[in-house]
């Protein structure tokens, strides 16, 4: 599986790259060329224009930044989260692990579409597009935490009960210094695992949103915004250029998938 | 005996039966796009039990949707008296309920008690709330009744358009009807059937009994693309209202399926919130109290772009409260709010905002930058929303743009009023602004959007549109009343307190199958002649 690996990460690498380069490959993302709403793929706008008349090429481009920047953020913000609260409930263990777990299931049994809708209409509105998207991927690492906390707990009270961890008891090693060095190294791959599985969820999450209506505010694109086109008849049909976003994020998540795969078995 | 006679005989009798067979299993198909919530007619407030109370309801007089003229109905005649308070009425006589129960004056007056009665919070009855007291029926003979509310309504008689006469005595209650049809069946999530009422009124010049149409099928279907493909696919007859890119995609397929009845009662606007008490800066209430800053914004927006841009061209630019649709009450001295930035910039530095390096501030220096939110999910206003964006930005003002979901925009813009400007649109079903735009104009009206439920009107203009709403609901000469919704229109033009964008156009669709529809601005738009709405036998039979 190892040709699947480098073929995910080099397709990654170059949609990274053609996103790094977007201010120099695409004209602007927001500029409304209103003359020309839902003009097919020219010379001037390679993947045709919106229903505004902006550019879908640098849309897509500037969509696929946004995603690909803020979801792996978002995703290093909750593995964080689970590590620090599944891994401190697992070895810990006792009534702190039943609380830490009770409230994790309560967590995981909320209705996280709604929470986000909730949680988004309460939130300021005299903020920039900017700050909107980076308050939509903080909001989901701040709530996709709980399912790999359960994986990270499990993992962490089996390393607390190894003969390593008694070792390194007997030899004096205790408390934070104990979960820091010996616990949280051990770790790794299961958080590495739960890192890579976020990735794409949040994306689709964000892209949930979008379709919504509720996601990264305009005139700033998202996966979630651009794939919005493809929710009517009329769009499925005649203009074949509109499913390019979509085919990028399958494309990226299944990249991301191969990746995991990689990370899984190598766990 | 020859065989072939009696062949010939046998062939032309099968031939007949057919056709009668066909005529008799005539269905129309259209679809709702969520449950009917009730059958009564007295408490339909929703898309789908209008519908309902359209096609079963019998009403005293109707409004002509073509002529926008009113015609009798199951009142022959009517007189409104005592400085509008009173309205008597001559009913048809000889009429039966769908059940058979004879129709009389007291089915007139059981139906008024019933929809002023307090308990049972009828939408219908609100636009008859004039004033307090209780609303006086009088049957005078069993084909004469008279109706005595307790403050004068003007327009009282086109309020009765909305009223489906309900029955005193049948057993069925509200399931008896005077209406071309009635509820036979009705599958929650699935259908509403609607068959003949054999006992309608009703009978073309040739003197047969409407209406031509066996029954009506009513498909509960959300989603437009499954109701499209159901058009297209010859399972349904006809879409009541279409999107703009729906009409476009008909269009190219098969142009003689769409209709654009032209500009609607319908528009889109922007207002700013202007309470007092809200959560905002102190500036930034003061530049939305100002009227410059309001038609500064209102003339860097560029609404022939909206109309072409964001509706496909289906829609007009809108020029105030009234659309062009509304033939008697629009107000035709009134011109299009023009797009000139350079104008909009001269109003805004004469209010003391200043352009520094393409920014817009204020005299104390405040950037110029607001919020605007609008409903997620409507792709029209959130096109709308990016365009003025783009517009805004060519005066130096930064637009930031939120959609919320509906609940919790409304509890905005009614309760805690953090926001900062809001696009809306308001769909408008009736012509006399007394019915529709009273609570709207009044300054202690709950849908006074920018400043609702004031004590006193908060500004000169504000006191004025007050006096001049209750002038125009309180006199019953309806040239004194266009006089008077005139100059409100006029304030309302000058002071921008909504900031008009479009008015959407009449859109539908209609199989050719389905003979003499003639769709037009005013709801419904498709099936308002539903009694005289037949289908080709042809389609009949493959049914």
């Amino acid at each position: 599986m190892k040709w699947a690996r480098i073929f995910g990460i080099g397709f990654l690498l170059m949609v990274t790259l053609a996103c790094l380069l977007a201010p120099f490959v695409a004209p602007s993302y927001a500029h409304q060329f209103r003359d020309e709403p839902d003009a097919a793929p020219s010379n001037q706008h390679l993947l045709g224009t919106d229903d505004l008349g902006r550019d879908r090429f640098a849309r897509v481009l500037y969509g696929t930044r946004v995603s690909l920047l803020l979801a792996p953020a978002a995703a290093l913000l909750s593995s964080l989260l689970a590590v620090l609260i599944g891994g401190a409930a697992g070895f810990l263990g006792g009534w702190v692990e039943r609380l830490v777990m009770a409230a994790t299931d309560l967590f995981l049994s909320l209705p996280w579409l709604f929470l986000l809708i909730t949680v988004r209409a309460l939130l300021p509105l005299n903020v920039s597009p900017i700050t909107s998207v980076a308050i939509t991927f903080v909001l989901l690492g701040c709530l996709g935490w709980a399912a790999a906390a359960r994986v990270v707990c499990a993992d962490a009270r089996s390393l607390a009960h190894s003969d390593f961890i008694l070792l390194a008891r007997a030899s004096g090693s205790s408390g934070f210094r104990l979960l820091w060095r010996q616990v949280v190294p051990n770790l790794r791959p299961i958080v590495f695992a739960q890192f890579w599985i976020s990735i794409p969820v949040f994306i689709l999450t964000e892209a949930n949103l979008g379709v919504l209506g509720l996601g990264v505010a305009e005139p700033l694109p998202s996966w979630g915004s651009l794939l919005r086109e493809l929710q009517s008849y009329s769009a499925i049909t005649g203009q074949p250029w509109q499913f390019v976003p979509l085919i990028l994020f399958v494309a990226v998540v299944s990249c991301f998938h191969l990746v995991l795969l990689e990370q899984e078995s190598l766990a | 005996m020859s065989r072939k006679p009696i062949f010939h005989i046998f062939f032309v009798l099968a031939t007949l039966s057919t056709l009668a067979f066909a005529q008799s299993n005539q269905q129309l198909r259209f679809c709702l796009h969520s449950d009917p919530k009730t059958f009564n007619p007295l408490l339909a407030e929703e898309d789908s039990s209008e519908t309902v109370r359209y096609l079963t309801g019998g009403v005293l007089m109707r409004l002509n949707r073509l002529t926008q003229e009113l015609e009798p109905e199951l009142a022959t005649e009517w007189k409104v008296t005592d400085n509008g308070k009173t309205i008597t009425f001559k009913l048809r006589e000889g009429l039966a309920f769908s059940d058979g129960t004879p129709f009389s004056a007291d089915d007139v007056a059981y139906t008024i008690q019933q929809m002023m009665d307090p308990s049972l919070h009828s939408p219908t009855g609100d636009a008859f709330r004039s004033g307090d007291g209780k609303v006086q029926t009088k049957v005078l003979a069993p084909d004469r009744v008279s109706a005595t509310f307790p403050a004068p309504i003007a327009g009282l008689d086109k309020l009765f358009d909305q009223v489906a006469i309900m029955s005193a005595k049948s057993p069925k209650k509200e399931m008896a009807v005077l209406g071309p049809y009635a509820v036979a069946d009705y599958k929650a999530g699935n259908y509403v059937l609607l068959e003949k009422n054999t006992n309608y009124w009703r009978h073309d010049s040739a003197g047969r009994q409407l209406p031509y149409i066996q029954s009506v099928r009513l498909d509960i279907q959300s989603n437009r693309d499954n109701e499209m493909l159901k058009l297209v696919h010859g399972e349904i007859d006809f879409i009541n209202s279409l999107d703009a890119e729906y009409y476009d995609k008909l269009m190219q397929q098969n142009p003689s399926l769409v209709h654009d009845s032209g500009v609607s009662l319908d528009s889109e606007q922007v207002w700013f919130n202007q309470v007092p008490t809200s959560p905002l800066p102190d500036y930034k209430k003061a530049w939305f109290r100002s009227t410059a800053f309001r038609r500064a914004i209102s003339e860097a927006i560029n609404r022939e772009d909206l109309a072409r841009v964001a509706f496909r061209g289906h829609a007009r630019p809108a020029v105030g409260p009234l659309s062009p649709a509304n033939k008697f009450w629009f107000d035709t001295k009134l011109q299009l709010h023009p797009f000139d930035q350079k104008s909009s910039l001269a109003r805004l530095s004469q209010d003391g905002f200043r352009m520094q390096d393409g920014v817009l501030k204020d005299s104390s220096g405040h950037t110029v930058e607001f919020s605007i939110i609008t409903n997620a999910g409507n792709k029209y206003r959130e096109r709308m929303a990016a365009m003025i964006q783009q517009d805004l930005s060519g005066i130096g003002v930064k637009l930031n743009v939120v959609t919320l979901d509906f609940p919790s925009l409304i509890e905005r813009i009614t309760r805690s009023f953090d926001y900062e400007a809001c696009l809306l649109g308001l769909i408008n079903n009736d012509l006399d602004p007394n019915s529709s735009q009273m609570n709207v104009w009044l300054s202690s009206g709950e849908n006074h959007q920018w400043n609702p439920s004031q004590k006193t009107p908060a500004t000169s203009w504000e006191a004025e549109i007050d006096k001049l709403m209750h002038e125009q609901a309180t006199n019953l000469d309806p040239k004194k009343r266009k006089a008077a919704f005139d100059r409100v229109q006029e304030i309302v033009w000058e002071q921008e307190p909504f900031i008009y964008l479009v008015n959407r156009n009449a859109l539908s669709a209609v199989s050719p199958n389905a003979r003499n529809v003639h769709p037009v601005v005013l709801r419904p738009q498709v099936y308002w002649n539903i009694d005289e709405i037949s289908i080709g036998n042809e389609v009949a039979r493959n049914r």
